[in-house]
């Protein structure tokens, strides 16, 4: 229950500041989804979505980091040194 | 790997890249120095572990064992007996996450609540709950909502916004659970018998990891932020891994892309508007001092459990279970007797064995009695 997957921002609602919304695509399928804790989501940006909710917004430098980082690591380990 | 489409999963997909996995694979197989017993918090991490066989892929010395991070499997019986009583009353709808519906609380589950006439539903959202209180004005409407910190802003919420609509119609029952304290617990009684944690790593999207820098310290036990793909649990268990090898008992940050160090402020300040800190009943781990959260006075109005008598009787036991015991990483399923005998996903005889993230139900699913639907 406290899985929560990465889904597009398609469009935003701000027509009720207390309740921001946003049209999400989760891989093909629609959701609409309250964006209203991750405030700096723009159309075009990935969240995390949980029961509804947007738990935060991706980070697209952290997450290529992740897979570059070892892809680096593994030049090194080549290395004799 | 099976998808309901063709459409790439972007940040799910590179993340279970077969060519990393086996990178990271090796990497731990050649750093491990020593036995190690790493225990991963959340259930979703269980499941993964379990689907992807990632164990397969671990040197020897690496023990992984399965925390209590699912939280239908830690919510008390009194509480789900409370929900099933609210569920048979005329009058109330009673709506709540798939899972919570086929947990067994002492006699029956709200499933069964429902087939005997009660109002009950299945919910996606907290949100979802209102648009039922707003369509039904006449009826009581009950959110059953239960959950780590990942779901408190989500069901804080929809008090919120019960308020902002005029709703006089909408109550939570919440039974909300935190992780720090619980992690202290395994230590404090561990014996030492859990070298490193694995924290769920959607709990701190919501909290952040600061909280888990003093406990890393302490009980000198390094924690890592760790999230769910493959990729991303080799990953942490690596670091788990250097982090043990080199003594540093400190937190890392192995899911940054989702997690940054303080967490989702403004989630945070609207738990703490709603929500006050209180001990809590764990399933199976006894009551656990501020564990929990339950709705402030201020939003006392929106408390089930201030709004309504209950006619539930304290029981004791769990008649066969183990639930605790597996809760607590302290046996696998395989040595309930009850596993894939009596006990199946069909028929659950305990919440380990029905929620998706339940370690019972993920070595059902994923262990020798996997089964070919898949
Ligand atoms: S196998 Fe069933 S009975 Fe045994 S501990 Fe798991 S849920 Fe309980």
């Amino acid at each position: 229950m406290c899985l929560a997957i990465p889904g597009k921002i398609i469009s935003i609602d701000r027509s009720n500041p207390d309740l921001v919304m946003a049209k999400v695509d989760f891989a093909g399928v629609k959701k609409d989804i309250c964006i209203q804790w991750v405030p700096e989501a723009k159309e075009g940006n990935f969240i995390l979505a949980h029961v509804g909710t947007a738990l935060s917004l991706i980070d697209e430098k952290e997450a290529l980091e992740t897979l570059n980082l070892f892809r680096e690591m593994d030049n090194l380990a080549g290395d004799p040194s | 790997m099976t998808h309901h489409n063709t459409l790439p999963l972007k940040y799910i997909d590179e993340y279970r890249d077969a060519r990393l996995v086996k990178e990271l694979a090796g990497k731990i197989q050649r750093e491990t120095r020593h036995p190690w017993t790493i225990m991963e918090i959340c259930g979703g991490q269980t499941h993964s572990i379990l689907k992807f066989r990632l164990e397969d892929l671990l040197p020897p010395e690496i023990t992984l064992i399965h925390g209590p991070g699912c939280p239908v499997c830690v919510t008390p019986t009194e509480k789900i007996d409370r929900a099933i009583d609210l569920a048979g009353r005329h009058g109330v709808i009673l709506a709540s996450f798939g899972d919570m519906l086929r947990v067994p609380g002492s006699e029956t589950d709200l499933l069964s609540a429902k087939a005997a006439g009660g109002d009950v539903r299945m919910v996606y959202s907290p949100l979802d709950v209102l648009k039922i209180a707003g369509d039904n004005p006449t009826r009581q409407v009950v959110f059953f909502g239960v959950g780590f910190e990942t779901t408190a802003p989500a069901n804080a919420l929809a008090v919120i916004e019960a308020r902002n609509r005029g709703l006089k119609n909408f109550f939570l029952l919440s039974s909300h659970v935190l992780v720090p304290p619980a992690i202290r617990t395994l230590l404090n009684e561990g014996g030492g018998r859990i070298h490193a944690f694995l924290a769920a790593g959607h709990v701190c999207t919501v909290m952040g990891y600061e909280e888990y820098i003093p406990i890393a310290a302490t009980y000198r036990t390094p924690i890592v932020v760790t999230g769910f793909e493959p990729v991303d649990i080799l990953q942490g268990i690596l670091h788990a891994v250097r982090l043990l090898a080199k003594k540093e008992y400190r937190v890392h940050n192995a899911y940054a892309r989702a997690v940054k160090k303080e967490g989702n402020p403004a989630a945070k300040a609207l738990i703490r508007e709603i929500f006050q800190v209180t001990d809590r009943e764990w399933r199976g781990m006894g009551t656990i001092p501020m564990s929990g959260l339950e709705l402030s006075p201020a939003w006392a109005e929106f408390d089930a459990e201030k709004a309504f008598e209950f006619r539930v009787k304290k029981k004791h036991g769990a008649g066969k279970c183990l639930a605790g015991e597996v809760l607590q990483g302290k046996i696998l399923p395989a040595q309930c007797a009850e596993f894939g005998k009596t006990c199946t996903p069909e028929h659950p005889l305990g919440a380990p064995m029905v929620s998706s993230e339940g370690t019972c139900a993920a070595y059902f699913r994923y262990g020798k009695y996997q089964n070919n639907r898949s």
